[in-house]
């Protein structure tokens, strides 16, 4: 098999002791920051990416690897402790987590979602290894044609699907195109929406526009809105199961892992969906579904469980085809730009090295975390009583530091404020982020695969049709948009028969 | 604990929660006007554009431009009706976010203040005094009453920050007027 041949170079890589060492800064760094409110993954890896500049591309990916698995470790421990889930894929572990907790069983809350994490992670890793390379196989053969829709059906699939409301999640999206179009034209080499200033040539760094909107804009929309209580955190000693924890906690983390990881590797996966679909299955195969809503164990298992597995799921789009479907997948595909390696269908064969190694360090990165957390969580509970005035002005100390390491000139900064005060805005109009970072990313590739294509097929409109994937996927894309309404139709059949 | 709908003393009901009964958040009329905005500004700023060699770019650079223009001016006219008809956004919720209580834009003008005298000073100054101004001047208008112990941290974080991108990353950052002296 190539591919385990592949993954153990990949692990001679990641266990050579300056790469464990990314490997353990990483999970620590992003449990820590999955755990503080007001800043998660994406911003994190976006702050870090000035490191891309002196670090090993495998080492750096192997760090962000680290911190993307370890978010969401971080988040499931704010959501038990805290009951205010900032990240949406949490919300669903706060309801049963936080009843544990206050019920006294928060070490067991706390365990059952980092083992079943652990265990959900790893399977969910192995699929990515047995996915990832044939998909990226057989994407290496499609044209622009279908390598548009595809793209299109990601930026489609994101903004529509996920979130309460398409108008704003198109908003949002087409902002971020619109954001993608300054600076000049690679085909042409004209400019493009720059007003003028030279500086926006080269277009406006994705750094800047990921931190502005994910950390500035965050930190201005919490200090207008800043909880005048104290929080109220619940004490935890070192997470431990008892033997009837596992026993209801092992098929809910199976179960969860097989609704996540599909889930995930969808061009629109996400976490929300899953993570609600395994906690009404655990809810109907409960022995006591009595207990739901007081604190049941498996309402904690398999949301998190799902919550990790669709994380893993979502690298398989980012690796094979270099399509991004949550912000921290966007991130790294950013920092792979900055390493000048192209992400697309082609990284498995021209970068393999560095992909095998960041799909080893997952693992291991995922066994630290299970050894790390369990013993560091009373750690963790105490970071969540951080000063807030301390917690949001470093968070706006380290934004700003990682625009202004990106060019040293205070013109980024200046974007960075602008830009900020957008993602200020956007959280107070209920818009979504993520499509508009999405679109900021993949907007300059979409028109570059829409034209060239555009160019082999001599102008004509119709070439766009000419690959059967590319077909299917525009029906996929439609089914997308009438998905809502078929639904309808057919609930009310039924009752009308 | 938290469970009950949070009602502070002296104000009989949240006001955020109750203005959704109060006719169409005219604020968002004025996300519609800025959408619409970006979207004329996409199709007229790259009026001059000029096109390639028709045979090797059939597209040419101003059809993205327009279309996204367009949509984004479609986009507008769908939330203004939207707004009229009385929709609200949700706005964002998060751990440290409250949203019963009326949003203190004061403090947010504040941040942004302070934010705009590091832009302006950081090439002067440079970025380890600006840095260390910038995080005590947050953490006092976040309600910090401790200057000295804040300037004190702002400081360690900013010159600390120098060096560890001067010597662990290679990147040097301008020392502003303390060239010579870091």
């Amino acid at each position: 098999m190539d591919a385990l041949n592949g993954l153990m170079d990949g692990f001679a890589t990641a266990l050579t002791p300056m790469n464990l060492l990314y490997a353990c800064i990483g999970v620590i760094l992003g449990t820590a920051v999955g755990v503080l409110p007001g800043i998660g993954p994406a911003m994190t890896v976006a702050l870090l990416l000035p490191i891309t500049y002196n670090v090993e591309p495998a080492s750096a990916f192997i760090m962000f690897a680290g911190i993307y698995y370890g978010g969401m470790y971080g988040g499931s421990t704010t959501s038990i402790l805290l009951n205010t889930p900032g990240e949406s894929s949490s919300v669903i572990t706060a309801l049963e987590g936080n009843k544990m907790a206050k019920a006294g069983r928060a070490a067991q809350a706390l365990a059952t979602a980092a083992i079943g994490s652990f265990v959900a992670g790893s399977i969910g890793t192995a699929l990515l290894v047995a996915f990832a390379p044939s998909i990226a196989n057989l994407a290496v053969k499609l044209g622009a044609p279908s390598y548009f829709a595809i793209m299109l059906l990601a930026l489609v699939a994101v903004t529509a699907v996920l979130g309460a409301s398409k108008l704003r999640g198109f908003i949002a999206l087409f902002l971020g195109l619109a954001i993608g179009l300054v600076g000049i034209d690679g085909l042409t080499g004209q400019n493009r929406l720059t007003l003028g200033i030279p500086l926006l040539s080269d277009g406006i760094d994705i750094v800047v526009i990921a931190v502005a909107i994910f950390a500035i804009g965050e930190a201005l929309w919490v200090a207008a809105h800043l909880r005048r209580r104290p929080v109220e955190v619940i004490p935890v000693g070192r997470p431990w199961m008892g033997k009837e924890d596992w026993k209801r906690s092992w098929m809910p983390w199976l179960r969860g892992t097989a609704y996540g990881f599909p889930f995930g590797a969808l061009p629109a996966g996400g976490a929300e969906l899953p993570t609600f679909l395994s906690y009404v299955t655990e809810r109907k195969l409960a022995k006591k579904p009595e207990e739901f809503g007081h604190g049941a164990i498996e309402g904690v298992a398999g949301p998190e469980a799902a919550n990790n597995a669709s994380a893993a799921g979502t690298l398989v789009p980012m690796l094979s085809l270099g399509l991004p479907t949550n912000a921290t997948a966007a991130v790294m595909l950013a920092a792979m730009t900055g390493y000048g390696i192209q992400p697309g269908p082609a990284l498995f064969e021209e970068h393999g090295d560095l992909v095998w190694a960041l799909i080893a360090s997952l693992f291991i990165g995922n066994l630290l975390l299970l050894v790390l957390n369990l013993p560091l969580a009373p750690l963790w509970a105490k970071l969540l009583r951080t000063p807030r005035p301390y917690l949001y002005a470093g968070i706006l100390f380290f934004a700003s530091l990682g625009a202004y390491a990106v060019n040293l000139q205070w013109f980024d900064l200046a974007l960075l404020l602008f830009f900020g005060l957008l993602g200020l805005l956007m959280r107070r109009f209920g818009l979504p982020t993520l499509p508009l970072i999405i679109g900021v990313i993949l907007g300059p590739r979409l028109e570059i695969q829409l034209r060239q294509a555009l160019q082999l097929g001599e102008g004509q409109w119709s070439t766009l049709f000419s690959e059967p994937v590319a077909v299917i996927v525009y029906v996929v894309i439609v089914l997308l948009f009438a998905a809502p309404y078929l639904t309808r139709l057919v609930r009310r059949t039924p009752q009308e028969a | 604990m938290t469970d009950s709908p949070v009602i502070r003393e002296g104000a009989p009901a949240p006001d955020a929660p109750d203005a959704a009964a109060a006719g169409p958040d005219r604020a968002q009329l004025g996300l519609a006007a800025l959408v619409a905005a970006v979207g004329i500004f996409c199709i007229a700023g790259t009026w001059n554009v000029q096109a390639g060699f028709s045979g090797v770019d059939p597209l040419g650079p101003r059809f993205l431009p327009r279309v996204v223009g367009l949509a984004l001016i479609v986009l507008a006219v769908l939330l203004a009706v939207a707004t009229l008809r009385g929709d609200r956004g949700e706005a964002e919720e998060g751990e440290d976010v409250d949203l019963s209580h009326k949003p203190d834009w004061m403090t947010v003008a504040q941040l942004a203040g302070i934010f705009a005298l590091n832009i302006a000073l950081v090439d002067f100054l440079g970025w380890a005094i600006t840095g260390a101004l910038l995080f005590a001047g947050v953490a006092r208008v976040l309600g910090s009453r401790t200057w000295i112990r804040d300037l004190i941290i702002g400081a360690v974080l900013s010159v600390g920050s120098f060096y560890a991108f001067y010597v662990g990353l290679g990147v040097p950052i301008p020392p502003g007027i303390l060239d010579g002296i870091l």
